[in-house]
């Protein structure tokens, strides 16, 4: 192992040691180390395996372009896949594993794959598997799953934990009015020159320390502090390790900031990540560039990688990467690299590509003018490389040189992908043979090596021009480039006829070969060429290989690379947690919870709760031992035996107002609410505009003007929106106001045979629900005992005598406490949702398992609610021949063959004979009817019950349980005239 | 992220309104022919462009507006009360 931490130099601080875990073997580093620098002082070489062929990988980068040291982090729930070794701060304690390798990095059974490299070309998946006979049979796709289950588990990255994730993340909203994104020497000057003319500034950086690339430049170092330290005074809100991995429209930036993820014990208040939404008034981008590599053979070797990576490891992390080093480039910016790896102690060997430079060559660095690598050789680490020339007739091996680190430069890469993410056009600059940002629109100016500017000075002051284009003042930067000597594009280096693995994507195992491959299948769009080979879809989406990739389609087709253009940047710049997006929104949290006023009230009887909607509604009340399914049989039959209580609060109430809300009402409703009276409440139906039953509830006329609506607990939210629409968007003639109250009133349903006598002891006046004074359908205006206000309808929804009851919700628990009083002395019972669902299963009455939106009026038996002496919403659609068919299926009740027996609800309702297919209907509830004393249920049957008399229909339910035989009955299963109820 | 300037509240992040539908369609008498309820409830264009949409503000005002807005470039070219009534009264400063 050839690469060794030097005795001093470089950002580490030598005082604070820190140790830690690669693939279980302690090691050491110094804090400012990244994981990546830390394997390398350590000699670590081979830190993963490739993602199809299992080739040993090792660092190539020192950025978040690293396509080699892919790792995970963590271990248990906390184990984190696919970290990129080279963004990972060093902390003490920090645990590492290599990925996508059995047994380890080193000895990988998977590297079998390697051997039949021709095989798993682009598009393999695919030729291969998807052509088998099953395939071609159209049987095969469970066997085709099957395979790619295989093919996931030997090609792929790291393996997620399957444990919950035991940290919590934030979600931050910020406003400013200049963002800058990165912090190099462009993006620091732009922070500057915005806030010290009082400009409200964010300046994100995504590595842990401020500088960019001034960072790999010991000289630079005063100007760096001085540049920081003006900033902060300036008053610039600094962030470092937080990355904008988005801009979205109107100026909106997605940042993740790591909070913890560098701390060996994070503060528990702490969270691990915080996820930014920025809302800027202008953005400057200046994140700077990333260097290329070429694609030649075994150019993935450990040991060799980016001559920018061979710096930053020298001056900022104080590792000299290699004692024979061979510097491959094309273009200025290796030179310095070289002569400073020299001045360090290594022995160094300059190829440049370009035949003659009038660049000064750096001493003790030997120049080798004129040479490309050809390929790099050394199975699990570079030992020499073999060298081409070109000719005229294209590249001849010219010799080769011993070396334990190959550095290359193939050009460097704007990071334009930002811009990229608000639909600015990548153009070709083909002097700097790269892409940078075209026009936009939008308050959004580059700077600095982002804008193809190579030179310090220059990208301040494109720094400063950007500032100032952001606060409007107009600005001109400077032009991009800034080399002494042209760049020589070079993208390729082969023998023709000879297929190396020159790779173009290492992170996804695309080679040029591929690229080529998928030319000749006739992929000509750089969009289909990305996903034929997946190059550029790893997690590093593209960034090192995207530009050699083009370059080699463009040759391909003979054009050139502008003509080919380039596929867009999408977000995110660099992977995002699930767990940042998720942020609070996460176990009680990921929806909101409403309580009824009640709700403690009932938890302190014995109520067990379930969700409807956002609600927490009583489910059932168990007694000492009961079962759920003891409890609702007993509460439902209690109710039909004497009395049962229960809170119905959550159902949705909108108070309807105003001299047209009668008008109003009767637009609304398919039945007639013109000429309902004062004092009396109507059950009525909704429809959408298309003719499908929307919601239903009553509606109780309390004054001329002054109605109370009341709708499903499920359905108030929609009810309420759309009443709103058609009042202020078509209707606006109407003079009506609606008022949500559903929190204001806590309501309680009092069913059975003594529910007159239970709510009457709780009156101040008993009489004013006697059978005269409060028929049904009637409602009163009255007050409880002690003076509350009450207002009561006779109302039934279990089809027994009952009442709603409401008072205002502070005074809820006074009014449960009154009514069980008298309940629990008549011996009745508190009911739940369970039971509330057998009573009206029994009697046939729809809720929203029935009205699911794809049900007329008609379907759902309730035919006679519809008017035909008045037009209303959805009246003319539901009137369509196809929503008339007799056919179509409709409300039916349900009972097995075999009372015995129970059935599922959701199952389908099939003929005996029928095997496949749709079905006749489906069922929507079932309960275990105490009334009948068997399994009921209540759901469609094309054709209605009518349709099915002395038939059997299956309940199928394969999933879950064989199919049960059943018979169809009418929907009204229980009291069909409804006697019990009118008494 | 949109941001609707709400005529009521001022500039708000699209997460406080939900979207209507179609601002452009004139929905029929309740008693008009089925044909035009069918060409109302039914055919919609899909424009690359400026489009009339309607949303509400459900987490604010819950005022529904009329919005102009370009469905290539999101830009939002107006943004109006849906209700007339209201519409004189914001520009009346009443």
């Amino acid at each position: 192992m050839t690469a060794r931490r030097l005795d001093r130099g470089g950002r580490i601080d030598r005082s604070k040691p820190l140790s830690f875990h690669w693939d279980g073997k302690a090691l050491q580093g110094y804090a400012g180390d990244t994981l990546a620098s830390a394997l390398m002082a350590n000699g670590e070489r081979v830190l993963g395996r490739s993602f199809k062929y299992h080739r040993p990988r090792g660092i190539m980068s020192a950025g978040v372009e690293e396509s080699g040291a892919i790792v995970t982090v963590g271990s248990g729930a906390r184990a984190e896949p696919n970290v990129k070794a080279t963004m990972q701060e060093l902390f003490q304690g920090l645990e590492a594993q290599g990925q996508n390798a059995w047994p380890n990095v080193r000895f990988d059974a998977g590297a079998v794959n390697g051997l039949f490299g021709r095989f798993f070309s682009a598009g393999f998946y695919y030729k291969t598997f998807m052509g088998l006979p099953p395939f071609e049979w159209g049987q095969g796709t469970g066997l085709w799953m099957k395979y790619e289950a295989l093919i996931r588990k030997a090609a792929g990255m790291g393996a997620a934990s399957r444990e919950a994730d035991p940290d919590c993340y934030d979600h931050v909203h910020a406003y400013c009015d200049v963002l800058v994104v990165g912090a190099g020497p462009a993006g620091l000057r732009a922070a500057l020159t915005a806030a010290e003319v009082g400009r409200d500034v964010i300046l994100a950086e995504q590595d842990f320390e401020l500088g960019g690339d001034l960072l790999n430049d010991p000289s630079a170092e005063p100007d760096r502090l001085a540049l920081i330290e003006a900033v902060g005074r300036a008053g610039v809100r600094v962030m470092p390790r937080t990355t904008v991995f988005g801009l979205y429209d109107n100026g909106t930036a997605g940042m993740v900031e790591r909070v913890a993820d560098h701390l060996a014990e994070p503060a528990p208040y702490l969270p691990r990540q915080r996820f930014w939404t920025v809302r800027a008034g202008a953005t400057v981008l200046a994140a700077g560039a990333l260097e290329r590599s070429i694609a030649f053979g075994g150019n993935d070797r450990p040991g060799v990688m980016t001559a920018a990576a061979g710096r930053a490891y020298l001056n900022r992390f104080g590792v000299l990467p290699g004692q024979r080093v061979v510097v491959a480039t094309c273009n200025d910016s290796a030179y310095r690299t070289a002569g400073e790896l020299a001045a360090a102690g290594a022995e160094v060997v300059l190829a440049d590509a370009r035949q003659r430079t009038s660049l000064d060559v750096p001493s003790g660095v030997r120049l080798r003018g004129g040479l490309a690598p050809l390929e790099a050789k050394g199975r699990s680490g570079v030992k020499s490389v073999q060298f081409a020339r070109r000719t005229e007739s294209g590249w001849q091996a010219a010799g080769s040189e011993y070396c334990d680190l190959l550095l290359v430069s193939g050009g460097w890469s704007p990071v334009v992908n930002l811009a990229s993410h608000r639909g600015v056009k990548p153009e070709w600059n083909a002097e700097l043979a790269c892409f940078l940002g075209g026009d936009c629109a939008e308050p959004l100016f580059m700077a600095g090596a982002a804008a193809g500017i190579w030179d310090r000075g220059a990208c301040e002051a494109s720094g400063e021009a950007a500032a100032k284009r952001a606060m409007g003042i107009e600005a001109a930067g400077p032009a991009p480039g800034g080399w002494g000597a042209p760049i020589a594009p070079l993208y390729e280096v082969r023998l023709s006829g000879s297929k190396p693995k020159a790779f173009v994507d290492p992170q996804h195992d695309v080679t040029g070969e591929d690229v080529r491959l998928a030319h000749q299948e006739g992929f000509v769009s750089v969009e289909h060429l990305k996903r034929y080979t997946t190059l550029g879809m790893a997690t590093d989406q593209g960034k090192m290989g995207n530009v050699v990739g083009l370059a080699l389609m463009a040759e391909a087709l003979g054009k050139e690379i502008p003509a080919v253009g380039t596929t867009r940047f999408r977000p995110p710049y660099t992977p995002v947690a699930i767990g940042a997006l998720a942020g609070r929104n996460v176990h009680g949290h990921f929806k909101a919870l409403r309580r009824t006023p009640l709700h403690d009230w009932n938890l302190r009887h014995g109520a067990t709760m379930t969700d409807a909607g956002l609600w927490h509604r009583p489910w059932y009340f168990a007694k000492d031992g009961e079962t759920i399914a003891e409890a609702y049989v007993r509460e439902a039959a209690t109710v039909r035996e004497t009395l049962g209580i229960c809170d119905v609060s959550s159902l949705g109430k909108i108070a309807v107002q105003g001299p047209d809300a009668a008008e109003f009402l009767n637009r609304v409703y398919t039945n007639g609410f013109a000429k309902l009276a004062v004092g009396k409440a109507r059950y009525g139906i909704m429809l959408r505009d298309d003719g499908m039953v929307m919601d239903d509830g009553t509606t109780w006329r309390l004054a001329e003007d002054d109605f109370l609506m009341t709708t499903t607990t499920t359905g108030a939210g929609k009810v309420m929106v759309w009443l709103e629409e058609l009042l202020q968007t078509r209707w606006p003639e109407l003079r009506v106001h609606l008022t949500s109250v559903s929190d204001q009133w806590a309501g309680v349903s009092i069913a059975g045979p003594k529910s007159r006598k239970a709510l009457a002891a709780c009156l101040a006046d008993p009489a004013a629900v006697s059978a005269q004074a409060l028929p049904f359908m009637g409602v009163a205006r009255t007050q409880l005992q002690d003076g509350t206000e009450a207002l009561i309808a006779r109302i039934s929804f279990s089809g027994e005598l009952a009442y709603e009851l409401y008072v205002p919700a502070g005074h809820g628990e006074a009014m449960m406490n009154q009514l069980w009083g008298e309940t629990s002395r008549l011996g009745g019972c508190l009911y739940g949702l369970e039971a509330l669902g057998t009573l009206r299963i029994e009697k046939g009455h729809v809720t929203g398992a029935e009205l699911d939106g794809r049900v007329t009026i008609l379907d759902a038996g309730l035919g006679k609610m519809a008017s035909a002496k008045k037009p209303y919403i959805g009246k003319v659609l539901q009137d369509r021949p196809e929503l008339q068919r007799a056919d179509r299926p409709q409300l039916a009740g349900i009972f097995p063959k075999d009372r015995s027996q129970t059935f599922n609800g959701g199952a389908l309702l099939c003929r005996p004979d029928e095997g496949e297919g749709f079905g006749e209907g489906w069922v929507t509830a079932v309960t275990h009817s105490p009334a009948l004393g068997h399994w009921i249920g209540l759901g469609y049957v094309a054709g209605g019950h009518e349709a099915w008399t002395g038939r059997t229909l299956m309940a199928s339910d394969p999933v879950r349980g064989g199919p049960v035989e059943v018979e169809v009955v009418s929907p009204h299963m229980f009291d069909p005239e409804g006697e019990r109820m009118h008494g | 992220m949109i941001r609707i300037s709400c005529p009521f509240c001022g500039p708000r992040d699209h997460a406080e309104f939900s979207y209507g539908g179609d601002g452009s369609i004139e929905y029929p008498a309740l008693d008009a022919p089925v044909q035009d309820w069918h060409d109302a409830v039914f055919l919609r264009e899909n424009i690359c462009g400026l489009q009339l949409e309607t949303w509400q503000h459900v987490h604010g005002c819950r005022m529904w507006i009329k919005v102009e807005r370009d469905t290539m470039t999101h830009e939002i070219r107006s943004v109006a009360p849906a209700h007339p009534g209201l519409a004189a009264a914001l520009e009346s400063g009443q």
